[in-house]
């Protein structure tokens, strides 16, 4: 999720953390099958705002790292190509 | 009338709770703790139908597991105080999220009521929600309001009490977690059948769902519980997961938080929710995001927040405070008049009134500052400082959570470092949390305000807003360099996650505001009213006795009587007549007034000896303070306290500080207004020490540096200790912070003469 720039969009395929991030990260909603917008960046680049589920999400980029997600390249199907 | 109806209400932070408590309750309030641990517990009143119905707020929280003191409380109560109702409100805008609660709830099997919130928003946003699919999906009345105007609040109560009178709600459909966890549950559910001290502890699918997602909590106590059964328990999720991860590397926690959501998913799907937009469109609170935690813009727009603040507190709070300071005025004049000289009108003029008026003359300026507080909170404008903040804080060890201790402490000036300690149970990381509780009582609380106010309004007045923010910036400095150099040496380790949510901007209701405000103001009027009157009272016996020997008295009566021997009767009449010296101070002339009947070399006789009578007088009352309890420890600590040019009354002040920092300011009040016995109480504190030549601007200085670091309060320590659950951090809060702000002080003094 690190790589993903603003505005882009994509649905998580898996969350690669357990204990008490993991269970933070996905009573947040962050579950896989979700579907992500990068709705921007704080002033020092870390953390990243997520749009999920019609709300807005905080993470740091380290957090982020533990995400994976499937990217939508503007508009087209969803690519194969993963990026965390 | 029937026994009292309790109604938990529950819900996710930022849902709308407290709006919705307040519109039930209205101003019928209760705040107190939850036994044992300092999670704030608010509970109101609500007549309904002839029937009084308890409500009360539980934290807000996103799930119940045992990831935070919150949900262990609000968890808790839940099982063990068995609310008759439990009302769960759900912000309708934000449903999916919202109802991951909502599903734990209902394996709870509680009676449960569902407010579904901000139906307004919701509907601006083009989400329409049909509640009555809804309910009939969940298995549970849900009930639409708009907590803000009060709509649907009346509804919902009527609901809530109606599930109330009919018991113990149907059994809510069980969610499926795929067929691995059912059948393990289902094993579960049967030993538990067969043990009843476990069946009795919680509901028994949700007990097992617990044990599955391996909440050590709840393991723990139902290994207290039957020791057999639960091994058997954990033997049986062990199997499980050991299954999942060889299977599909899983783990049960990450298939239970997916199933929940699935479960979720599928019923907003059948027809409960339908949007005109698209879910990613950007709504006014984005748009306005865009701009406020702009790269550039964002930190420049929250300095300007921050500023606006000050102004904004210190221009509305003048007036007030000045009225405040009249009243208090007035009252020590009629005191003054209306008893005579003696112990008890000192103790009332000089303790009493001096050291309680001091305080409350601050209230208007905490009152204003809790109001703006209460607005950046409730608008969420808070969470997007702590998001832009994140980056910097993690550079110091700290988290972007602490940025709300760090606030509240008094971070924008006029907090208290009490919530402020509290507040660190946001954070997961003991060390986190331990290097933002030791640091957040550098922050300028609202006790501390005052007395900086009154020095740099004595010294520096013109710049008064400027030094203001200077001192500000400088606690944040302090704090985040003193909070690095703790998790570099005593508290080393990595930092915790940052998931959180930013909730839309809103204009916080006026109402809630009020309430907020006011919680806030009456509590510091509370402490003003018992531990400041107290210590007030204490100090003024530290400086009252013991009393002068009656040699030194007499030996001073003496002095006086060789003053006025050999002076005229008409002259001795003139200089010792109080009344007139009074107006003549208050009018704010130096010079002797005429009596009638005395020439003018008469007149200069009388004025000479007025003055070497206040100056017997000045010099008695000096040596009785310095004679006293308070004075003797004052003395002693100026042995070490000249370094930073702090006098022995000083030292008595800081020493009152301890136990409240206000109390500064009540006892230098007391001790002047007890050492210069010509000083009437109109004349403010501020002025006579402008006026006072020990003082210097660089002492002033000096001073500020080491009121601002110096050892917490008494009761912030108190927290300390409970917080970190050791005395020991206690003490090194008082011992490093005491010692580091010495030295600070010392160095300003020094470096300052070298002017």
């Amino acid at each position: 999720m690190r790589k993903m720039k603003k505005d882009q969009a994509g649905t998580i395929a898996a969350v690669k953390v357990g204990g008490e991030l993991g269970r933070r990260i996905r009573e947040m909603g962050l579950v896989p099958g979700t579907r992500i917008v990068i709705q921007g960046r704080a002033p020092l680049y870390d953390p990243v705002a997520i749009r999920v589920m019609g709300g807005t999400l905080t993470l740091r980029n380290n957090e982020a790292d533990l995400i994976e997600i499937e990217v939508e390249e503007g508009g087209d199907a969803p690519s194969r190509e993963r990026t965390s | 009338m029937n026994a009292e109806i309790v109604i938990a209400l529950a819900g996710n932070p930022n849902a709308g709770k407290t709006t919705l408590f307040n519109a039930i309750t209205g101003a019928r309030q209760h705040v107190g703790n939850y036994p044992g641990v300092t999670v704030e517990k608010k509970e109101g009143l609500y007549e309904l139908e002839g029937q009084r119905l308890k409500i009360v707020d539980l934290p807000g929280t996103y799930s119940l597991t045992a990831y935070s003191v919150e949900e262990v409380v609000a968890r808790d109560f839940l099982v063990k105080d068995r609310p008759q109702v439990v009302v769960n409100i759900v912000d309708a805008a934000n449903l999916e999220r919202n109802l991951y609660l909502t599903c734990q709830f209902c394996e709870m099997n509680l009676p449960l009521v569902v407010a579904l919130n901000m139906v307004d928003v919701a509907k601006d946003r083009g989400i329409a929600i049909d509640a009555q699919r809804l309910s009939a999906l969940l298995g549970v009345p849900v009930v639409p309001i708009v907590a803000r105007t009060g709509t649907g609040v009346e509804a919902l109560m009527r609901e809530a009490l109606a599930v109330a009178r009919r018991g113990q709600g149907p059994e809510h459909p069980a969610i499926s977690y795929g067929e691995d966890l059912d059948s393990a549950l289902l094993s579960m559910e049967a030993e538990i059948a067969k043990a009843p001290a476990l069946a009795r502890l919680y509901p028994s699918r949700w007990l097992g769902v617990k044990v599955l997602e391996g909440d050590q909590r709840i393991i723990d106590q139902a290994k207290a519980a039957a020791p057999d059964p639960a091994s058997r328990l954990l033997e049986l999720a062990e199997t499980v997961s050991r299954h999942l991860d060889t299977t599909m590397s899983t783990t049960p926690e990450a298939m239970i938080a997916d199933h929940r959501y699935g479960y979720i998913k599928s019923i907003l799907r059948q027809g409960v929710i339908s949007r005109e937009f698209d879910l990613d469109r950007l709504y006014t609170s984005d748009k306005l995001d865009k701009v406020l935690t702009n790269r550039f813009l964002g930190p420049l727009i929250m300095m300007g927040v921050l500023l606006g603040l000050y102004y904004f507190t210190f221009t509305y709070s003048k007036a007030p405070i000045a009225w405040v300071g009249a009243c208090f005025d007035f009252l020590a004049g009629q005191v003054d008049r209306l008893l005579a000289d003696g112990p008890l009108k000192s103790l009332l003029v000089s303790g009493v009134i001096h050291g309680v008026g001091g305080v409350l003359g601050f209230v208007p300026l905490i009152m204003l500052m809790f109001f703006g507080l209460a607005f950046l909170e409730d608008s969420g404008y808070l969470a997007r400082v702590a998001f832009m903040l994140d980056r910097v804080f993690r550079t110091f060890g700290l988290h972007g959570n602490s940025v709300l201790a760090y606030v509240l402490s008094g971070g924008i000036a006029g907090g208290c470092a009490v919530p402020g300690v509290m507040a660190t149970r946001t954070l997961r990381s003991h060390r986190e949390r331990m290097a933002t509780l030791l640091t957040a009582p550098f922050m300028n609380c609202g006790a501390k305000l005052p007395v900086l106010a009154m020095l740099i309004g004595a010294f520096f007045s013109e710049y008064q807003a400027q030094f203001m923010l200077f001192s500000n910036l400088l606690a944040w400095a302090v704090a985040l360099l003193v909070a690095k150099l703790l998790r570099l040496t005593i508290l080393k380790g990595d930092s915790t996650p940052f998931v959180m949510e930013l909730p839309p901007y809103r204009f916080p209701t006026f109402k809630g505001l009020l309430i907020h405000t006011w919680e806030k103001t009456w509590s510091y009027i509370q402490k003003a009213g018992t531990v400041i009157l107290g210590v007030s009272i204490l100090l003024w016996v530290m400086m009252t006795y013991p009393g002068l020997p009656a040699g030194a008295k007499a030996q001073f009566a003496a002095e006086r009587q060789a003053a006025v021997a050999g002076v005229p009767a008409p002259v001795v009449k003139a200089a010792t007549a109080p009344e007139e010296e009074d107006q003549a101070q208050v009018e704010g002339s130096e010079d002797p007034e005429e009596h009638p009947g005395l020439n003018g070399a008469e007149d200069q006789a009388a004025a000479d000896l007025r003055a070497k009578l206040d100056d017997i007088d000045q010099r008695q009352s000096q040596a009785a303070l310095e004679h006293s309890l308070a004075g003797r420890t004052g003395r002693a600590l100026e042995s070490v306290s000249w370094l930073s040019g702090f006098d022995w009354r000083v030292n008595i002040a800081l020493l009152g500080g301890l136990a409240a920092k206000e109390v500064i300011v009540s006892t230098l009040g007391t001790a002047y207004s007890l050492g210069a016995v010509n000083s009437a109480s109109s004349q403010s504190l501020s002025q006579t020490l402008a006026e006072d030549p020990h003082w210097t601007p660089r002492l002033a200085l000096a001073l500020v540096v080491f009121i601002m670091f110096y050892a917490p309060c008494v009761v912030t320590v108190a927290c300390i200790v409970r917080e970190a659950g050791s005395w020991r951090w206690g003490l090194f809060s008082v011992l490093f912070n005491t010692g580091f702000a010495f030295a600070l002080a010392t160095l300003v003094y020094r470096l300052g003469g070298m002017f």
